[in-house]
């Protein structure tokens, strides 16, 4: 921290961690296609996913915009490797179970509406207006994962085991989305994103709540993985953009 | 056309009540749920309007296999809107069934037991991107000719699930046409992958109307009914009229040597599938039979805990405020 930062480099940055985050997320949860457990599930899966890919087009585009490289989003999103993407470690963690995918889903949602809320007050009007537009999805989204955690979680035995294991699984995961570095520090100052700092409350609240209305218990271990948004990524995002960049890296020459 | 092979139920019912029944379908009325209806009416339609469902949840299956590898942002979100409509028109369909007395539940056991049929076309392989726009442009499109007539009939619940659907459905070939038009426009190798997915698409699709059913007594009374609209050669027919236009305009070629314009007729000549084929797909011997069914069964047994849960919890909610008097 106390670094000098580059506003225009900082901003670039949050909006790829940003579009980089729903597009991992919408992409795993697009892998679900026909596979969901109740035919409902199957239509809110495709809407979500659907959702996280269209924020995306809009975060990345507008950090291509920022950067000035004539990159677009489709360039960011097939075109960069790994180390490039900026995207939470919990958002690329493999589906699972049903009961993971949508622990996985609450614990986001419940970062991202807030996230949204504060970035709907930025003081960048561009980022301002995509904030908006995705909030009104990211509420629905919140509602269904939350209540799904809370009949699933105070379900039955097994439901209520296996919501349980996914929130041990994925808890140390969730740290990293409230920890400011010297990227978000210079964006909160200028006004452009929230602080970090200042969301941790509001999440730790919302999932506190659900989660003892779901009759679960937080980790005790107070252990946190971090550096997805600094470009340090699990063995699981190489795998998933092998498959996902596949055709325009096989066929550069090629438009769809 | 995601139901093939729908045979049609005897029906043994009061010949009067059935002549005013008739009567009732020739004046172009609507049958609704609770109404009187013939027992062979109501099985033909539980297992029309069913195999028209499983064929739409199915269906997810071959785009789901390319979902995760669409080519950019804009044509993954097109493909993910489409299979969100499809398990959508699985869901109205379903419904339409459960209002001649069957759950879903029902319709999805008799499905993984074998008993009820999904469409034949499914049970093929989606091996490249083009196969994406082929199932849009191709299936479909198929599709849509039997469905459109099918939002007049007689049954109230089915017609209106129909009137729904065809709006989505030409949503849907329109997205499949794009996607050939982009590769059959394209670099050499997008070319050939569109040439290759008409190549291997053209005889299923043909298929999907079914076999000729010009002397079949059970289409006939179906007809009668207004469950069917028209024959399976008329639709296919019509199919290919506005087809081969559209392949022509493509610059792709239709894989029938004997292909032709019968000007007398007012529309082409063209080679039958392989009926062969088409009725060891119908037993279980397409290219994909066993991975679809079985990725239905996973997904059904995976699944299970999820609705037990769910259905527990509904239970504690139910008998909380009882147990706090």
């Amino acid at each position: 921290m106390g670094a000098v930062v580059d506003l225009d480099a900082a901003l670039f940055e949050g909006l790829c961690r940003l579009g980089d985050s729903t597009l991992v997320l919408g992409h795993r949860v697009s892998e679900w296609c026909g596979q969901a457990p109740v035919l409902e599930e199957d239509i809110a899966l495709a809407n979500v996913a659907l959702d996280l890919i269209g924020q995306t087009q809009m975060w990345l585009g507008l950090a291509g915009e920022v950067e000035g490289r004539e990159r677009t989003s489709d360039t960011l999103a097939y075109h960069r490797d790994v180390w490039d993407f900026r995207n939470l470690l919990l958002v690329e963690r493999p589906n699972g179970d049903f009961g993971h995918t949508l622990m996985r889903q609450f614990l986001f949602d419940a970062w991202h509406q807030p996230m949204l809320a504060g970035l709907a007050q930025s003081r960048d009007t561009r980022v301002a207006e995509i904030a908006v537009k995705a909030g009104k999805e990211v509420a629905y989204h919140l509602e269904r994962s939350a209540d799904l955690v809370i009949r699933l979680g105070d379900g039955s035995g097994e439901s209520h085991a296996r919501m349980q294991a996914a929130l041990d699984t994925l808890w140390p995961y969730t740290g990293e989305m409230m920890v400011p570095d010297a990227t978000d520090a210079a964006l909160a100052e200028a006004g452009i994103m929230p602080d970090l700092n200042g969301l941790r409350t509001t999440w730790d609240a919302l999932v506190q709540d659900v989660l003892a209305e779901a009759t679960l218990t937080i980790p005790e271990s107070g252990f946190m993985h971090k550096g997805g948004k600094q470009g340090q990524h699990s063995e699981h995002l190489g795998h998933m953009l092998a498959t996902m960049q596949f055709l325009p890296r096989a066929y550069p020459d090629a438009t769809w | 056309m995601y139901a093939q092979m729908v045979k049609s139920e005897a029906t043994q019912d009061d010949p009067e009540k059935l002549a005013a029944f008739q009567a009732r379908i020739d004046a172009g009325e609507k049958i609704e749920p609770k109404e009187w209806m013939p027992e062979g009416y109501r099985k033909t339609l539980i297992r029309q309007i069913g195999q028209h469902a499983h064929s739409e949840i199915v269906g997810q299956l071959p785009e789901g296999n390319w979902i995760t590898r669409a080519p950019s942002l804009e044509r993954k979100a097109i493909l993910l809107a489409k299979v969100q409509d499809e398990a959508g028109h699985g869901l109205y369909l379903y419904c339409a069934a459960e209002t001649l007395g069957v759950s879903r539940d029902e319709l999805t056991e008799a499905l993984l037991a074998g008993k009820m049929k999904y469409s034949s076309i499914f049970n093929y392989p989606t091996l490249t991107w083009a196969d994406i726009g082929a199932v849009g442009w191709l299936v479909d499109g198929a599709a849509i000719m039997n469905q459109v007539p099918l939002q007049r009939t007689s049954f109230g619940p089915y017609s209106r699930a129909m009137i729904r659907i065809c709006k989505e459905e030409s949503f849907h070939q329109r997205q499949g046409f794009d996607i050939m038009r982009k590769m059959a426009t394209g670099t050499k190798a997008q070319r050939h992958m569109a040439q290759d997915a008409l190549n291997r698409f053209w005889y299923p699709s043909l298929m999907m109307f079914g076999p000729s059913d010009a002397d079949s007594v059970h289409s006939a009374q179906s007809i009668r009914w207004k469950i069917k609209m028209n024959t399976n050669d008329e639709l296919r027919q019509k199919f290919v009229d506005q087809t081969v236009p559209q392949a022509e305009y493509l610059g792709l070629t239709v894989p029938d040597p004997d292909l032709r314009w019968n000007a007398d007729k007012g529309g082409y000549d063209f080679s039958e599938p392989d009926w062969d084929e088409f009725f060891e797909v119908l037993k279980g011997n397409g290219p994909c039979n066993t991975e679809r069914l079985a990725a239905r069964q996973k997904a059904w047994d995976d699944g299970a805990w999820v609705r037990d849960g769910l259905m527990a919890h509904a239970a504690k909610q139910h008998s909380a405020p009882v147990a706090a008097e």
